[in-house]
């Protein structure tokens, strides 16, 4: 066996006094790819600035990172200088954040090549001008002089990975590299990295909270959970003898689909009439003016779009970020007035109605959020908050019911009455994105917009909010508009989905066929670039077989 | 990475959170004290303040006047005390129009947006455009000098203060998810502002507040000292400082302890704001 | 780029007309009768009536306005009622003392501000660190104008460095003149300088915990050239705003600083104009200081562009 390149043995890290990662121990060898998964706060973050020994200043490492032969923890911060960026890169989450905003792409990506060469202007220009070439900007199209914002976020993170990989590490560190980005841009960042590392022979360490991401990249996986790694293993081995409970439920979790006792409600069978019934709907907004006297530029975000919710129906939307998916559900839920179209909700026009008539409406057609941290002011209680549309009620139901009726909506969705009176920042993400449901469900309503309502939990969180949501349908034959970026979270949950791209609904259908057998090259792309464990498993267990 | 962030700063804050309660204690002792002072001369103070003593004037710091006497004689500690007085009326007012004009303009131009919004973007390069010194000139030009000119022209520069940080504020709890969750529970703007906006954005304007205090008490002395503040006889530091500067090769003291008042009530408000600034800072309201 | 200075302008134009109709609301509508503020109430009815008739005061009050505003677009101020000179002569002299002070006082503060606010922020809660907050808190809380009496009293009066009030004009010696000019520079920078460096630090705090600092060290660049290249100009961008808040500050701390110095500059001339109620005076120089200050904010804000690319666009 060769040499790993990378070793971490028994590391310890503590920030303050709190211990973060707990003895944890992996090997890297040349060419290969770590997959690193875990959920939120499992220490796998820290981990990848470990080895790069980018620390936060009250962190205390104990243990030992060797790479190359030399224990990370013992060099100084010189010493490490001469590694960073030379011998090791790194690609980040966030794309938006990672570049400054003041400096060129250019000018980021040729600093590292200069600063560790030493060569001239020129000379550092042309490496720059190829390595940008490499990760798919090439310098005629994207011009070197252009400002991080003016690239998109896929664009981005394409920069940041040629900086990392500017003088061939032997070691490239990914921390979540595709998770800000839309799913068609991921499946992209996602092979241009692992062309790179196969062709420069790096090893990736790759931190990444999704296992089908990471099944799809890696040889190896380890699995984290609060600072330790449960298990490990090579990849397409690792799944089929899984033993650990948190590993098996992370399995689980990943691909949970709740279980259904209804049938599926399809428009094409429906006898009743629609709940919601959207027509020709446009948004616009316009953006600021380019040139003085020049009209300002209109954006159609919705761009006529149609279709009908019929009750105890559930219906997906999807779409990337940008497609209009979010401005529809405020047109829906009348927070914006459209361009043009109506919508009429249980038979009544919704655009455009008068606020009496609007409160009524409103009883019947609430909304949960994605955001578990935002959705709720910070400075008032659990009660209140739950409590808060009941205002739409006005004086038809007593004080007394009032309260029965938060204390019942609690109870539904998973909560106790001793949470009453807590405040927000009292309650986990998942249980903020429970009372989110509550309050949402306190008026009785007839339809619920969910905009992202899971997008924001980790998975095995996510699949209990899948669950609660689909256990709350069939006890209290509600309606959904479930929209989402995540395509499996939408067949796990819908009845029929409408595939959003530009404004416009390109495909719309049963939800199974939709994702079996797209036939909008739109959906196609989508359903062909979003993540799917089993399929990575079984590619991977055929390369596995063959070695 | 976020968490590695909210980690990170929580360790931080654990180190900055006493050293900035502390700032909170010395800063709300150091003002309370100020207060108190200002309180007692009300009803007494070791000298009379309105009559005059030639004999004894400009005397250095002595067990009978801990401060010295000034050139007609009076007793330091008791101008300075009196002069407080003055100080904190005339700061206190100039913050009250600040926030009582400047928060309702703020908060209406970032829930109606729109031409209210413009509107008061004009309204405030206008007023940030006359500093308090040139209103109160212009205003002394017309109606001759006196206290009350120096407390419109404070109050009138605080309005754009005030309506700055509520909107700037109200803009960014806008986007937040509770407020659309609020309109669709078919809250009313106006009920949501009361409700949502107003009480998370009252530490800022806490905060803002007792700066707007600090430096309401400094341009108070600086008007007072060229003449446009509170007149004589009323005792107000400015003006001690303005009839010491002729002597001040002769009695220092009579220059310094006047400006040492104002400098200890200005550090005091401003280490309480620095500490309200960090106990105010909801843990709650953070975002990891 | 140049629709947002195209812009800018003019809203800076709309601002200044504004502010020229609220001088001129203020001081020569709301008076009632401008000519007597100027005399006071004790004059007789026939000098009142020779001095309405000399400034036109018979006229509409539009009228007036009209004739002011153009007046002053070609240079004419009117003529000082004291002094019997033209007042954008009596400007132009005095400008040439108000206008070297603030400079001064603005470069001497910067130059003191930012290094020092790179300092404390670079090694937060070190001793340094804690020690340059401490003396930009003591810092804000000083009194310009007390300040300068301390000087005075220093090294003036007692040690004799520098003169303790008084200008003797540039036709007397650039040396000289610059020398009248130490002690008040130095009273109107430092209390200016310590909030800038409070600015500073807390700007380049923010930014050392900007994902981008870490890509850059991660590139394998040190702390202190990260500090520099990436740090320091993103720093800025929030520094800029203050400063061109700071500028009316500073013409008010300009014009109180001359008073204490007995400089012939703006500021005291307008404190002779309200004394001797030469409303003419007050309005062009109050007129004058508030263009000076929207001005002012214009630069600012196009200076943004140049060190934030993202508003270039615009």
């Amino acid at each position: 066996m060769k040499k790993p390149l990378l070793s971490i043995r028994d590391f310890h890290l503590d920030i303050g006094s709190a211990p973060i990662i707990k003895g944890i121990s992996l090997d890297l060898h040349p060419g290969e790819i770590f997959g690193l998964v875990g959920e939120s706060g499992s220490g796998k973050s820290l981990t990848a600035f470990s080895a790069m020994k980018l620390l936060p200043h009250a962190a205390s490492p104990r243990g030992e990172i060797v790479f190359d032969g030399q224990n990370v923890l013992d060099l100084d911060d010189k010493q490490m200088c001469g590694l960073r960026g030379r011998q090791m890169g790194m690609v980040f989450q966030e794309p938006m954040t990672a570049l400054n905003p003041v400096k060129t792409i250019g000018n980021q990506v040729s600093e590292g090549i200069r600063w560790h060469l030493g060569i001239d202007a020129q000379n550092a220009d042309k490496r720059m001008r190829k390595l940008l070439g490499m990760v798919g900007l090439p310098a005629e199209r994207f011009s070197p002089g252009r400002y991080p914002h003016e690239l998109s976020g896929g664009q981005r993170q394409r920069v940041v990975i040629a900086m990392a990989i500017a003088l061939k590490p032997r070691l490239l560190i990914a921390d979540e590299p595709t998770t800000a980005l839309d799913v068609t841009i991921q499946a992209q960042i996602l092979t241009l990295l692992k062309d790179i590392v196969k062709k420069q022979k790096m090893a990736l360490l790759l931190i990444s909270h999704d296992l089908a991401v990471v099944a799809d990249m890696a040889d190896r996986i380890g699995i984290m959970r609060d600072g330790a790694i449960v298990e490990t293993g090579s990849t397409a081995r690792l799944f089929e003898t899984m033993k650990h409970p948190y590993s098996l439920n992370l399995r689980e979790a990943s691909t949970h689909v709740p279980v259904r006792k209804t049938k599926p409600v399809l428009s094409a069978q429906s006898k009743v009439p629609p709940l919601l019934s959207v027509q020709n709907l446009v948004c616009e907004y316009k953006l600021q003016r380019k040139k003085l006297f020049a009209a300002r530029p209109v954006v159609k975000a919705v761009n006529s779009v149609s279709f009908n919710i019929y009750p105890g129906q559930s219906l997906g939307l999807v779409g990337e970020s940008g497609c209009g998916k979010s401005t529809l559900a405020r047109a829906l839920l009348a927070l914006e007035p459209p361009s043009d179209g109506h919508v009429d909700f249980m038979g009544q026009p919704l655009t455009h109605a008068r606020p009496d008539d609007l409160i009524k409406i409103r009883r019947d057609l609430q909304v949960v959020f994605q955001d578990p941290f935002g959705s709720f002011n910070p400075r008032r209680r659990a009660r209140w908050l739950v409590g808060e549309p009941l205002g739409l009620l006005g004086k038809e139901i007593s004080k007394a019911e009032k309260q029965d009726r938060i204390v019942d909506v609690l109870d539904a969705v998973g909560l106790s009455h001793n949470d009453l009176d807590k405040f927000p920042h009292e309650f986990s993400g998942g249980q903020r994105q429970r009372l989110a449901i509550a309050r949402a469900l306190v008026t009785g309503p007839k339809l619920v917009v969910a905009d992202e309502a899971v997008s924001a939990l980790d998975v095995s969180i996510r699949a209990q909010i899948l669950d609660l949501l689909v256990a709350l349908r069939e006890k209290l034959g509600i309606s959904y508009l479930f929209i989402s970026h995540d395509l499996s979270v939408v067949r796990a949950i819908t009845d029929e989905v409408m595939v959003m791209n530009a404004g416009k609904i390109v495909e719309q259908g049963p939800t199974g066929d939709v994702f079996d057998h797209p036939k909008h090259p739109y959906t196609r792309l989508l359903v062909s670039a979003a993540p799917n464990l089993q399929q990575a498993l079984k590619r991977r267990r055929k390369k596995e077989r063959q070695t | 990475m976020s968490l590695i962030k909210a980690r990170l700063s929580a360790v931080k804050d654990l180190a900055g959170r006493s050293l900035h309660s502390m700032s909170f204690v010395i800063g709300g002792t150091i003002f309370a004290l100020v207060g108190l002072m200002a309180f007692v001369s009300f009803f007494w103070t070791p000298y009379p303040v309105d009559v005059l003593d030639i004999p004894a004037k400009l005397q250095s710091p002595s067990a009978a006047h801990w401060l010295g006497t000034d050139h007609f004689g009076r007793d330091i500690l008791s101008m300075i005390m009196v002069g407080a007085q003055n100080s904190i009326a005339v700061a206190i007012v100039a913050v009250g129009i600040g926030l009582f004009i400047g928060v309702p303009l703020g908060l209406a131009a970032a829930v109606r947006r729109g031409m209210a919004d413009e509107f008061l973007m004009r309204f405030n390069d206008l007023v940030f455009a006359f500093p308090a010194l040139l209103s109160a000139v212009m205003i002394t030009a017309i109606f001759g000098p006196g206290a009350v000119n120096a407390i419109i022209a404070i109050g009138i520069f605080n309005i754009p203060v005030f309506a700055r940080v509520a909107r700037g504020a109200a803009l960014s709890l806008m986007t937040r998810e509770f407020i659309l969750a609020a309109r669709v529970a078919g809250k009313s703007r106006t009920r949501i502002t009361v409700e949502h906006i107003l009480p998370n954005i009252a530490n800022l304007l806490i905060v803002q507040g007792t700066i707007q205090f600090s430096l309401g008490i400094l341009a108070e002395a600086g008007l007072s000292y060229v003449g446009l503040g509170a007149q004589p006889p009323d005792p107000s530091w400015g003006r001690m400082l303005f009839d010491a500067q002729t002597m001040i090769g002769l009695a220092p003291h009579i220059a310094l302890f006047p400006g040492m008042a104002i400098i200890i009530s200005v550090l005091g408000l401003n280490l309480l704001g620095d500490g309200l600034r960090d106990l105010l800072d909801p843990k709650l309201q953070r975002r990891s | 780029m140049l629709s947002f200075a195209i812009h800018r302008f003019a809203s800076l134009i709309l601002t200044l007309l504004i502010a020229t109709v609220v001088v001129f609301l203020v001081l020569e509508v709301l008076p009632g009768d401008p000519a007597e503020v100027m005399l006071g109430i004790n004059a007789q009815e026939d000098t009142l009536a020779a001095l309405r008739e000399e400034l036109g005061l018979n006229r509409p009050a539009l009228i007036r306005y009209f004739d002011w505003l153009v007046g002053m677009l070609s240079g004419d101020f009117g003529k000082s009622y004291t002094y019997s000179v033209p007042v954008s002569e009596l400007i132009g002299e005095r400008m040439w003392v108000s206008l070297p002070l603030a400079l001064i006082a603005l470069s001497l503060s910067t130059l003191i501000a930012i290094p020092l606010g790179v300092i404390a922020a670079s090694k937060r809660n070190s001793p340094r660190d804690v020690g340059i907050v401490g003396l930009t808190q003591v810092g804000i809380a000083v009194p310009n104008f007390w300040f300068a009496m301390m000087l005075v009293f220093v090294f003036a009066v007692s040690l004799r460095w520098f003169p303790s009030g008084g200008f003797p004009g540039w036709d007397e010696g650039i040396g000289k003149s610059l020398n009248a000019l130490v002690l008040p520079a130095i009273a109107l920078a430092l209390p200016q300088a310590a909030i800038l460096t409070r600015i500073m630090r807390s700007s380049l705090i923010d930014v050392l915990h900007e994902d981008y600092m870490r890509t850059a060290r991660a590139k394998g660049l040190p702390v202190y050239v990260t500090l520099w290249r990436h740090g320091v100009r993103n720093a800025l961008i929030p520094v800029l705003t203050i400063m061109g808040l700071q500028f009316s500050f500073l013409i008010a701390g300009t014009i109180i600083i001359e008073n204490v110095f007995y400089l012939p500059g703006l500021g005291r001339l307008i404190f002779q104009a309200i004394t001797q109620r030469d409303l003419i005076v007050v309005k062009s120089v109050i007129v004058l200081l508030v263009a000076a200050v929207i001005t002012v904010n214009l630069l600012v804000d196009l200076a943004y562009a140049v060190v934030d690319p993202r508003l270039r666009r615009r």
